[in-house]
This record gives structure tokens, sequence and C-alpha cells, in this order.
């Protein structure tokens, strides 16, 4: 399978690597994935409690190059963003963006999970509101 | 692994597919650097030497009677023949001449299926057999056949005790492959054939990842029918050749392709001159090189093994290293998916039996049939070293392949959290 020159770039430099303090309060973890799957995404995300902007990102990923890529691409899009906006971000987004091909569209599914779920899990520690669409997220324990 | 071509139920990217940043070669070394013989191999020059004639003036139809032609073309199928049934110690008119051993494996098994119906119809198998045979028996199980599929146990072995319980008294064949295509690993094929003469039941074996690789008697093993194939073993793809015993016990096959009687009338179509030029040769250089080309192989898969566990923790070998081929190593880099380290060892041709590099996104079914989970079968890589792999190639892959799974380790979460002690097994993870 060819890979794009975007996926083979984040690939080669891949974005925002590492971890937080999972049990910081303005810190939200998302991780999804199963290794039997042969992918598993965890990111995470910063968020100042005033603004609701995603402050900061970090990611590590279990899985393909397209995997890998969709996740990076996912952390450079939060950072910046609030976290409203943030939900906004589509998987359809980050397979155009980075030229899936058909086989690799559930990367993308996973990275847009990721997100829902790192800020899921944000909200549930700070009491804010849930959505139908963060009840599904899973946050590390 | 979806891998399928023959074999290759482990497929190949590419090389040069994904990053730029290839390390430079080394002196002595020209990338890409093929190491997935198991796949396909080239095509020895001395092959390529011997079939030239016959793809330029030589250019008869070996059925033609009447001419020089063809007298040729003919003289030449029987020297092959000859070379073939020296490399198995069979005789020359055992030999049966097909398209490669997809063909060779579906003429074996539905030709004594249906050659010996009035006798019985079950079939004996077992789980981690090429395609060719897996679905080959699919087929004869739609058409009324019983079809058992022995387990292996986690070295990728069957066990005898599961073949002797196997038997009944419809039992017309048992087919075991001599050599796994994934893991490399050797089947006791004597004790099988031992077992299957005791009971007057017939013996086939896919033979193609063993011939001319280790030694293989049909006659010292009991092997009834044996397929093999040309593109393995540095000879041309698109022939290969299947043995069918003539005597104790004389062996029947009903003919699959309807024709011009050609193979005695076994195997209809004009044959492939050259190719099968290419395949006596390709036998008879193996037959010449075998023992010292197999301990050069293994020596040089034993310092790739070596390196890698030297230098990586949390590695997997991946079937018996006591009965296995000597040029085969697979390995799972646990913690790191087997596609993203495919794409950052992108000027090495090896193969993975994760899923990512499958058309069926379904891991490997070997590696799973060993026993191994899902995850660690994703991790899996498989090496095939061959007759033209040097030494400074090997220590090329095993230090390219040790600075991408570093890399890899560092990004994967599930790596860090076992550094961590955390144990993985018991978060409820959301399989998608």
């Amino acid at each position: 399978m060819a890979y794009s020159d975007k996926v083979i770039d984040h690939y080669n430099n891949p974005r925002n690597v590492g971890q937080m303090d999972k049990n910081s309060d303005s810190v939200g973890t998302g991780l999804v994935g199963a290794p039997e799957c042969g992918d598993v995404m965890r990111l995470q995300i910063r968020v100042n409690p005033e603004t609701q902007v995603i402050e900061e990102a970090k990611f590590k990923t279990f899985g393909c190059g397209s995997a890998i890529a969709s996740s990076s691409l996912a952390t450079e899009w939060v950072k910046g963003k609030t976290v409203s906006e943030a939900m906004e971000i589509k998987n359809t987004d980050i397979v155009k963006e980075l030229a899936l091909p058909p086989v690799k569209i559930h990367c993308s599914v996973l990275a847009e999970d990721a997100i829902r779920a790192a800020i899921g899990d944000w909200k549930k520690k700070n009491g804010v509101g849930e959505t139908a669409a963060t009840a599904a997220a899973v946050a590390a324990k | 692994m979806s891998m399928n071509t023959f074999d290759d139920d482990v497929t190949t990217v590419p090389a040069a597919t994904a990053n730029g940043n290839s390390g430079k070669a080394p002196k002595g070394v020209k990338l890409p650097i093929y190491m997935d013989n198991h796949a396909t191999s080239p095509i020895d020059p001395r092959v390529l030497e011997a079939m030239m004639p016959y793809l330029t003036g030589i250019f008869g139809n070996a059925a033609s009677r009447n001419h020089s032609f063809g007298w040729e073309a003919e003289g030449a199928v029987e020297k092959a023949r000859e070379q073939v049934a020296k490399l198995i110690g069979a005789t020359a008119k055992e030999i049966i001449f097909t398209s490669g051993a997809t063909e060779s494996n579906n003429l074996a098994l539905k030709g004594i299926a249906e050659m010996y119906r009035e006798r019985g119809n079950h079939i004996i198998t077992q789980v981690t057999e090429h395609k060719a045979i897996l679905d080959t028996c699919k087929r004869l199980e739609k058409a009324g056949y019983r079809v058992t599929y022995l387990p292996v146990k986690a070295d990728g072995l069957i066990d005898l005790e599961d073949l002797k319980r196997a038997f009944d008294e419809k039992t017309i064949l048992v087919s075991i492959m001599f050599a796994n295509n994934e893991i490399g690993v050797v089947q006791p094929v004597a004790e099988i054939g031992k077992m299957c003469r005791e009971r007057g039941v017939l013996f086939h074996s896919d033979g193609v990842q063993a011939v001319g690789k280790i030694p293989v008697d049909v006659n010292s093993m009991n092997i009834d029918v044996l397929s093999l194939s040309g593109h393995k073993i540095y000879g041309p793809k698109g022939v290969g050749a299947l043995y069918v015993r003539r005597r104790n016990p004389r062996v029947q096959i009903s003919e699959q392709i309807n024709g011009g009687g050609h193979e005695r009338g076994m195997r209809s179509g004009t044959l492939n001159v050259p190719g099968i030029v290419g395949l006596g040769k390709a036998c008879e250089i193996s037959g010449q090189e075998m023992a010292a080309e197999g301990e050069r192989l293994s020596k040089l898969r034993d310092k790739l093994k070596a390196k890698l566990e030297g230098a990586l923790d949390y590695i997997h070998v991946n079937g018996s290293m006591e009965h296995r081929l000597p040029n085969n190593l697979n390995i799972s880099f646990v913690y790191v998916e087997g596609e993203s380290l495919l794409m950052g060892i992108n000027d090495v041709a090896v193969s993975s039996g994760s899923a990512c590099t499958s058309a069926t996104l379904e891991p490997s079914y070997v590696l799973k049939a060993l026993g191994l989970g899902d995850d660690v079968a994703h991790s899996s890589i498989r090496f095939g070293l061959g007759r033209f792999n040097t030494e400074a190639e090997v220590d090329y892959v095993a230090d390219k392949v040790i600075d991408i799974v570093k890399k890899l380790r560092e990004l994967s979460p599930l790596y860090e959290m076992v550094k961590e002690g955390i144990d993985i097994s018991k978060i409820e993870w959301q399989a998608h």
C-alpha cells in the first residue's frame, strides 16, 4: 500500500508525543481501541478552566502508520481549540487531510473517538454536562 | 496476513513506499534488501541461463512427435523430470508438471478424493496449512467429504497422538505440509508417513517450503504424493510439480484438467517447456548446494535472532526453533504493530502477520493457531533468508529493525504501561 506524503511525515515526525498526568483535574485522557484489534490510541488534553481552550495535547499510539498519523494530526488540530470546537472534528476531515484509503478509515474513526473520550474525561472530572456524544467515552483508569 | 499469494499468507509491503529517511547503506549492501524468500525467490542466474534457449530458439511443443522441434523440447522436459525426481528420491515417471503448487495441491486433494470415493470420504489435515489446502478442503466438504483439521501445539507442530485418534475406517488421505510458510516449522513427516502406511491411508505433503531447503525423501518418509513449486527455489514462477507414487502403493489420481492427455492423462495442457527446464535446473542446484546453503543460512538466521534478542525486550519467537527451516525467523515485537514496523524498515522487504497488512483485516491464522493472542500476531514479522542474502545485509536488517522498534515503542502506550507495571490484560479495552 502506498502511503500519502502526509502520513509518512506524521510517521517520521510524530507531533506531540508523550503523556501528561492523568490525575490532574485539567487533563482529560482518552484511551481507545484494543490491543487485539491492532490499534490503541491514548490522547490527552490539558484544558484551561477559564476559557475551555485546549492548551496542550499529547498522544501515544500502538497501531499502523495511518493510526499513528491520525492521532498525531488529532493532537495538532485540537490544540488552540475550545472543547466544544474540538468536538466538531470529524473523522472524515482526518481522512481527507491524510488521504487515507478506505481500509484505513477506521484509524480516523479511532482518532475521533480518542478526542471525544479525552474531552469526556475532562468534562466528567470538572462537572461539565455530559453530552450524548461523550457518553460512550472511555477514560483510562 | 492475508497474504494471499501462495504462501504468503503474509503480505509484503513493498519497499520504498514509506519514509524517505532510510539510513545510508553500508559498504557492500545494496538497498532495498529482499528478505522475504518464503513468498518468492529471485531466479538464480544459472537457472535463467538454462532456460534461455527454450525462450528463444527452441520453441517446440513437447507433444509434437513428428519433428525435431518437438523432440528437442521433449528431451529437455524429460531431463527436467529426472532432475526434479532426483531431488526427492523419486523416479522420473512419478513427476507430473503443473502450473505451480496451488494447482498441485488442488490436483492431489481433489484427484485423490474423487478417485478413492468408494473407499471412503474422510480426509485429515491440520489448521496451519496453506490456503491452497484449506480452501480445497472446504470445497471437498461441500461435496460431501469429511475433513478433520488437527490443531497444532504452541510450537506449531501437530501432536501425533491427535493424528492417531483422527483416523477412522473411512479415512482415505492425510495431507500435512512439510514446512510452514509463515513460521518455518517442520512437521514430523516421516512419523506421519509411517502411521499412514501402517493404516493403508495415502499421505500427501505440501512440500513447497521444504523441497530444496532440507532433505526430502519420498521413500524413506513414506510420502505418496508431494507438491512442489519452482519459484520458491530460485526457479521461475508459473511452474510446479506433483509427485505421484507409482509403486507400493500405486497412487491413482483423477485428472482435474481435461484436454490432450498430457502428463499421462493426469494433467492436460501444453507443457511450459522453459519453466519446466528452469524448475529442473533449480532442483539440480538445490540438491547440490542444500547442505552448505542450509548451514550458512541457519548461521545468518541465528545471528539475526541473537542481535534482536540482545537489543530488545518483549520479543517472542513464533514456532519451534528446533524443528525449523534454516532460513526462517518469525518474531513478534510485542507492543509494536507489524505494519508500522514494516513502514519504518521500508528498504527491507519482509512480511508481517498483522491484520493491517492483510486484505481481510484478520491477523495471521497460523499465529493464532499457536495460541498467540491477536495482539502478538499483529506484532509479528517474518524474515525469510535466501541464497543471495549476505552477512552484511543481515547486520543491516538487524540494526534497522532494532532502531525502528525502539522508536515505535517510544510511541506505544502499551509499552509505556507495561514498563510502568500496569497489567494491560486487566484493562477493559473497547474492541472495535
